[in-house]
């Protein structure tokens, strides 16, 4: 198990190097840079900022400077925001998008698992359809339609919540239901197939016929199984939600990682660009490792070599 | 005796029902089929897509052709700065140039339709053939092309969008992409062009998931006997794969694609929200939504006409998606 | 216990249809059979026969929907199953009438240790604290024949082969003492020398507790030194009745005569080919109107394929489904005569 982990650990190394590569190999695909789209600037001075990111080298000593920086887990200053480290950039930001990621994934699990979980005991009941359908949606409705919506009804003409930035609990409801509204359908979704499955199967038959309750048959036997699907969508899921939030950032004025990665895309600010993503693969890499760590608790059969 | 020549006759077709599905496997679609037709929402869901498809692609020249109303006429007698409620002469309201928003929707359906097509069309293109050959060779080349997939898992779709679209902008764009879009709108139409390129990028982020769907099939296949005969009568690999291997593996690829249809129209909203994807004069759904959410609160009609249609077109897709699945696979089906 | 002439078990005119798209499928269809204290009856069926559905009713495990006991009776130990709330039921599964499935690879809960699923069973129905209930499972564990049950007991399912699961699967049911114990072909996703254990194994536990067994096949060996009495299904109906000895020698029924028939013989000459009944087993869904097994009888005549067969009484306790009962039954005594010469 601990050197299971140790090697999952060790991959992530050149695989995070790999995907740092292929970003820098898009970025410099992509005609124009940094330069091109600020307003122009005098040669001279162009050519001094250069010469300071070491942008005037050949582009294989640059790239291993990106490579370098990387495996230092320092990836410079942004061209943007000038004399602010990525680093600092990252962790200015990270923390709003990480709040509202984490309790939106929080509030998905609680209400998602609950709804498929009922739905799949009460299979074609109207609470099943109802339920369903309400996921259905969903999945249906663009988050930046329903933030808006939401805004007008509970702000604008309820007045019982704050419309939009950063402040106490009450200006995080609002956000945190938009962003969990497409993973609470996904996990119902997920959780009432996976229930089903398990719920007709032999084991299942096995403890009615012991004389089980429905609910210790529920809990105790069907769960688990039921489950597994879930846990393996929660690593990519989170992930997507430390970084996805970027719609949410827009609709409620909230300053996360989200809008702050995709402007350094847009401007082409290299180490911010570079730095997000490597960050963000790592997390990535780090999640699914945790998810398959947690198979092994769920799942006695899944042995770690 | 009634009763005998009756029951065996049914029995013998009973026999040969048998036989043909094992000689021609066509039962097996109908059963589907038939299956699909007993699901109430999969069906709601198909007639709605009908009513879209039907709707968007002789929507605009009949409204052209009744009121004279078009995506991007702006009546004279129109207050600029003013956006009008739903009314008799504008179905769905006005927005704030006085272009009929009935109109625009219609024409925006067209763009977002063809973005769940021609991506998905590209996705699947790519992906089946991407996880087929990995499938088939096996091996290190397979290890490494589905490392390959994982990196690009890794890297977030929206930069690949936005360099693809960035790389290909303008003259670099590809010559069949123009071809096409003038095909579609006509010659020297710069705008239509990029959107096309929008189309192509998008089928291009999608087609991870269907690489790794299809590669499991292929794996589970190739060993079976028909691939041996196949082989033993001196098929070549690409024969094998995508004359045997392909075809044998449809239905989780059907499956998927059909799932992959509302969510790269769900993904091309997101970008025009951004000011990414489908830009002025043209228009989606997704655009229409995003313009008409600036205004919510003084013309809510702009947010909910479009809205409403993306996400009622959204909805039925995914029923039908899932409809298809449970017909195709009836393990999973519904008792 | 009970005073009902030392009947465990009576089924009465047992309906049991499923609701699936191609129709009502009478899965069991007017079943009725009796079990004493004690004895062991063996049902043997093809898939599809209903065997599996008759007792899964007895046990009220029928999933409703598609599932719905329509008609009959039940009744264990003067208690009328059919009518008992679903808690009532509870309290008999288990504890008073017990059930081993087919396939011990998939009927234990791979996600639970062995002791976990073991004890869950004296805890809930004997009342046992923890601690008691582990003694008893390592008990039980020992009892059928699992070595070295002391380190095993905490593993999961899938450290035990299928043999030793099946065995863990009869622990399970045994741990109570139930006065019923079905087996719902407990040796068919065994290899065969695991299947004699297996048997073996239930035959002994029955004589020590002095449980009633129905023994659930579709293999005519193995019920044949198991039990005292056979039920021949096909297609939702009983089609013959009757003690072992009498149904083995004498069958007065062309389908047990058939798959008599086609069990092989370890003296069957090389090169001559088995027997096996022609045709398929009938889509229960769609039953012609006359006897289901007309179209695959030997000796069908007009009035098979047009009238639904009597249940005809050969003797005290042998009944056969057929037109024809008398004169196959005179048929195979003629045979047995002849044979015994």
């Amino acid at each position: 198990m601990f050197s299971f982990i140790l090697r999952r650990l060790l991959i992530i190394v050149p695989m995070a190097l790999l995907v740092v590569t292929l970003t820098w190999v898009l970025i410099r695909l992509a005609p124009g840079n940094f330069y091109s789209s600020e307003k122009k600037l005098p040669p001279a001075i162009e050519a001094n900022i250069k010469k300071r990111y070491g942008l005037d080298k050949p582009w294989y000593q640059q790239y291993g400077l990106v490579m370098l920086n990387i495996v230092k887990l320092d990836f410079g200053e942004s061209l943007k925001y000038q004399g602010q480290t990525v680093n600092e950039i990252i962790g200015r930001h990270l923390p709003y998008s990480a709040t509202m990621g984490l309790l939106a994934y929080l509030l998905a699990l609680a209400v998602g698992l609950s709804a498929g979980i009922f739905a799949a005991l009460r299979q074609n009941s109207l609470w099943d359809h109802g339920s369903m359908a309400i996921a259905m949606l969903g999945l249906s409705v663009p988050n930046f339609v329903l933030g808006p919506t939401l805004v007008l009804v509970f702000a604008l003409d309820l007045y019982i919540l704050p419309p939009a930035r950063w402040g106490g609990i009450a200006n995080l409801i609002l956000p945190v239901i938009t962003l969990s509204a497409i993973y609470c359908a996904y996990i119902a979704r997920l959780t009432r197939a996976g229930m089903l499955e398990v719920l007709r199967s032999d084991y299942i038959r096995t403890a009615r016929a012991k004389g089980l309750d429905e609910k210790t048959v529920l809990l105790k036997h069907a769960l688990r199984g039921g489950i597994i699907p879930v846990v393996s969508f929660t690593g990519p899921a989170l992930a997507g939600l430390l970084a996805g939030t970027v719609v949410v950032e827009r609709v409620f004025s909230i300053p996360g990682l989200g809008n702050i990665f995709i402007q350094a895309v847009l401007n082409r600010d290299e180490p911010l660009v570079l730095g997000i993503v490597a960050f963000l693969s790592i997390l990535i890499m780090i999640f699914n490792l945790a998810v398959d760590i947690s198979y092994g608790f769920l799942d006695p059969r899944i042995r770690y070599e | 005796m009634d009763f005998w020549i009756r029951g065996s006759a049914t029995n013998n077709q009973g026999m040969e029902a048998e036989q043909q599905k094992i000689v021609k496997g066509t039962s097996l679609w109908r059963d589907a089929w038939k299956r699909l037709l007993k699901n109430k929402l999969a069906v709601f869901g198909l007639i709605v897509l009908v009513f879209m498809v039907v709707s968007v692609t002789i929507g605009p020249p009949l409204l052209a052709w009744t009121t004279g109303l078009t995506a991007d006429f702006i009546p004279a007698d129109s207050d600029l700065l003013n956006s009008f409620p739903p009314s008799s002469g504008h179905l769905m309201g006005t927005d704030e140039a006085g272009r009929d928003l009935l109109a625009r929707v219609l024409q925006g359906g067209r763009i977002s339709l063809m973005v769940g097509i021609i991506s998905t069309f590209v996705s699947l293109i790519v992906g089946v053939s991407y996880g087929a050959i990995a499938g088939y060779l096996g091996g290190r080349i397979d290890n490494l092309m589905m490392r390959i997939v994982d990196i690009i898992y890794a890297i977030p779709y929206i930069l690949i969008v936005i360099v693809l679209l960035s790389v290909f902008r303008g003259p670099n764009t590809p010559h069949w992409i123009a071809w096409m879009s003038e095909k579609f709108g006509g010659a020297g139409n710069q705008g239509l062009s990029q959107i096309f390129l929008l189309f192509f990028a998008l089928g291009l982020v999608s087609w991870l998931t269907m690489a790794r769907v299809v590669r499991g099939q292929i794996l589970s296949l190739k060993n079976q006997e028909f691939v041996l005969a196949a082989k033993a009568t001196g098929v070549s690999a690409f024969g094998i794969i995508f004359k045997h291997l392909v075809p044998n593996a449809l239905g989780p690829v059907i499956i998927y694609a059909t799932l992959t249809v509302p969510s790269v129209m769900l993904t091309e909203a997101f970008l025009s929200y951004l000011g990414l994807g489908v830009q002025a004069p043209y228009a989606s759904w997704g655009s229409l939504a995003s313009d008409g959410v600036k205004n919510i609160a003084i013309f809510p009609w702009q947010l909910i006409f479009p809205g409403v249609t993306m996400a009622l077109t959204l909805f039925s897709l995914n029923f039908l998606g899932d409809g298809i699945r449970d017909a195709l696979d009836p393990q999973t089906r519904k008792f | 216990m009970s005073d009902h002439n030392g009947t465990i078990l009576s089924v009465n005119n047992l309906k049991t249809y499923f609701q699936t798209e191609d129709g009502i499928v009478k899965a069991v269809d007017g079943i009725s059979f009796e079990l004493k204290k004690g004895e062991t009856l063996g049902i043997v069926g093809e898939s599809g026969s209903g065997k599996s559905v008759t007792n899964l009713s007895v046990m009220r495990l029928i999933q409703e929907p598609p599932g719905k006991i329509v008609d009959g009776d039940i009744v264990f130990d003067g208690i009328d199953i059919r009518g008992l709330s679903i808690d009532d039921v509870r309290k008999i599964r288990g504890k008073r009438i017990a059930m081993i499935f087919q396939d011990p690879m998939t009927s234990l809960n791979p996600f639970l240790k062995i002791s976990t699923q073991l004890m869950e069973v004296s805890r809930l129905h004997l009342g046992h604290t923890k601690k008691e209930a582990y003694v008893h499972a390592l008990k039980m564990l020992k009892t059928v024949g699992i070595p070295d049950a002391e380190s095993r007991i905490d593993n999961y399912p899938h450290e035990f082969s299928g043999g030793m699961r099946q065995r863990v699967m009869i622990a399970m049911a045994l741990s109570c003492d139930p006065e019923l114990l079905i087996a719902d072909e407990p040796t068919t996703a065994l290899d065969v020398t695991i299947q004699a254990q297996i048997l073996e194994l239930i035959k002994d536990l029955k004589e020590r507790m002095g449980t009633s067994v129905i023994l659930i096949t579709h293999d005519l060996g193995v019920v044949a030194g198991m039990t005292e009495k056979i039920i021949v299904m096909y297609a939702g109906k009983v089609f013959e009745q009757a003690l072992t000895t009498e149904l083995f020698a004498t069958p007065a029924s062309p389908y047990t005569k058939g798959l008599l028939r086609s069990v092989p013989d370890p003296a069957h000459e090389q090169g001559k080919e088995l027997y096996q009944i022609p045709g398929l087993p009938p889509d229960v869904a769609h039953l012609p109107a006359g006897c289901p097994f007309a179209e695959r009888c030997y000796r069908v005549e007009d009035i098979c394929r047009r009238e639904f067969p009597p249940f005809v009484q050969i003797t005290q306790d042998h009944h056969s489904l057929c037109h024809f009962a008398k004169e196959v039954y005179a048929e195979s005594v003629a045979e047995r005569a002849a044979l015994v010469k």
